[in-house]
């Protein structure tokens, strides 16, 4: 105990002391760290903040739903769903590829100017719409991997129980799935929260953009660092409770816990 | 032994199951009347298994027929779930949800497949947990449980559905030696009560004290069956003699 403080100090000391003492230190102080700036800018980026959060609540259900949606289409045996399957696969292959910030650009630009009758034209909307369609891509993979990882032996199980292929998933499969994928969604939706970001490079007014636009103008970074701590202290609480909600499964369901 | 009059409950006719190359059952013939016990015996690899998964149409086969209560179930356009919904199976590693309660496990099929309540289905799965002394875990998680309590919950969840015919599948071949006893013992109460059973067993004193049955498997084949007191004691192929004197002690 003594050991591992004394050793925490020392270290976390140096590392301290080391950005501290450097040549440019005044200045990085200055400019990223100033009180002023930091106060002034908070009401601006709290505001724009509310948008990234917004957009993350309503993006992360639609994920889930099609990233779910995706990975069964992927595991159908159906004849009939064979079209259904290869827009599955397509769908992963083309936006898993395509990089977050080049689907914004494309979505938030191309669909207004098709023009059509009812396709809305919001910057909101569609880059709302874009980390749907990247998302989904990811999330669909973790959960065909938690799929495939329950054992052919719990279908065959049901299989002999009567039960449909259908049936099979929805009381057998994908709740076991769900259970051992929550660990790796929950990396998915911290990347996701921090990618609400990239709507700043469309001139929507969050957190990001309401930064920069204050940081311009008052030549000082300093917004910058309080937008980090802004999504640094959205993404600690989702993480503890994903860990307390893994261990009461297991405490619930694992001898080993016993 | 039967009744007689409606016919066989299972019959199998020249039953041909291939694995690729290779012959995993050859022109099987296998008659089970309702209250039977029927043994499967012989070294592992003889088709004991194959047999149970393809009567329960887990597996597709190459040639032959089966019937339930007179009807073909191999024919492919026979809708298999109605035909699942009608036998109980009970696998050697249990193949309990483990994401479900014992009690959940046992409603599941009913509740879903049979259209039974809720509350319809609890009644009897509790009744069923109760008599097989797994009452105080109804509410419990599968993996909780010890291997003897877990198939035992696996024999409730298979009786749940009321089967007209119950195959289980080397049940007591994973469990400790202490655990066997308390399984096997719903087994023979089972079959006191008339439950019509096909099930595949190394436990050659029990198949002697409940079959009514005995088919001894080897490479595919039934290569003699009859009551267990004539194929158990005096055999009349060399290959099951062979067979008794390894598992046989003494």
């Amino acid at each position: 105990m003594l050991v591992a403080t004394a050793a925490t100090v020392l270290v976390v000391g140096g590392l301290v002391l080391g950005v501290v003492s450097s040549p440019g230190w005044p200045t990085v102080q200055e400019t990223f760290l100033d009180p002023f700036h930091a106060r002034e800018s908070f009401p601006a980026i709290l505001d724009g903040f509310w948008l990234n959060v917004t957009m993350f609540l309503i993006a992360e259900p639609l994920i889930l739903a099609l990233g779910l949606g995706l990975a069964l289409a992927r595991q159908s045996r159906s004849p009939l769903l064979v079209p259904l399957r290869a827009i599955a696969v397509a769908w992963t292959d083309v936006f898993r590829g395509i990089p977050t910030l080049v689907l914004v650009f494309l979505l938030v630009f191309g669909m207004p100017s098709l023009g059509l009758q009812g396709v809305p034209t919001s910057i909101f909307f569609w880059a709302t719409v874009a980390l749907v369609v990247s998302y989904s891509a990811y999330v669909a993979e973790v959960f065909r991997s938690g799929i495939e990882s329950v054992h052919p032996s719990q279908l065959a199980s049901a299989d002999a129980l009567g039960l449909s292929r259908g049936q099979a998933m929805r009381f057998v499969v994908v709740p076991q799935a769900v259970r051992r994928v929550v660990p790796p969604l929950l990396n998915d939706f911290v990347s996701l929260q921090k990618d609400t970001a990239l709507v700043a490079s469309v001139s929507l007014f969050d957190a990001l953009f309401s930064a920069r636009d204050y940081a311009n103008f008052n030549f000082n970074y300093t917004p910058y660092v309080v937008v980090a701590v802004f999504f640094v202290v959205l993404t600690v609480p989702l993480a503890r409770l994903t860990d307390a909600l893994g261990r009461r499964y297991a405490e619930r369901e694992r001898a080993g816990a016993r | 032994m039967t009744g007689g009059t409606a016919g066989p409950l299972l019959e199998v006719q020249a039953l041909r199951k291939t694995y690729g190359a290779r012959l995993v059952l050859d022109d099987v013939d296998l008659s089970v009347g309702a209250g039977d016990v029927v043994c499967l015996i012989g070294s592992s690899g003889s088709g004991k298994s194959t047999l149970l998964r393809c009567v329960n149409l887990l597996e597709d086969i190459d040639d032959g027929r089966i019937l339930l209560e007179g009807r073909e179930i191999s024919d492919p356009l026979v809708d298999q779930r109605e035909v699942r919904s009608r036998m109980g199976t009970v696998f050697q590693a249990y193949n309990l949800f483990p994401h479900l309660t014992v009690l959940d496990n046992c409603t599941l099929a009913p509740r879903r497949v049979h259209g039974v309540a809720r509350r319809e289905a609890e009644t009897r799965a509790r009744a069923l947990l109760e008599e097989f002394g797994l009452a105080e875990h109804a509410g419990q998680h599968p993996d909780r449980l010890s291997g003897g309590q877990q198939q035992r919950a696996a024999l409730v969840r298979a009786l749940c559905t009321e089967p007209s015919l119950l195959l289980l599948d080397e049940i007591t071949a994973a469990l400790d030696p202490e655990l066997v006893g308390e399984v096997l013992a719903i087994v023979r109460r089972l079959a006191e009560q008339g439950t019509t059973m096909v099930l595949a067993t190394h436990e050659m004193s029990f198949a002697r004290e409940v079959a009514t049955t005995v088919c001894f498997l080897h490479e595919g084949r039934i290569l003699e069956q009859g009551p267990p007191e004539q194929i158990l004691t005096a055999p009349r192929e060399e290959r099951t003699r062979q067979f008794l004197r390894r598992v046989l002690p003494g």
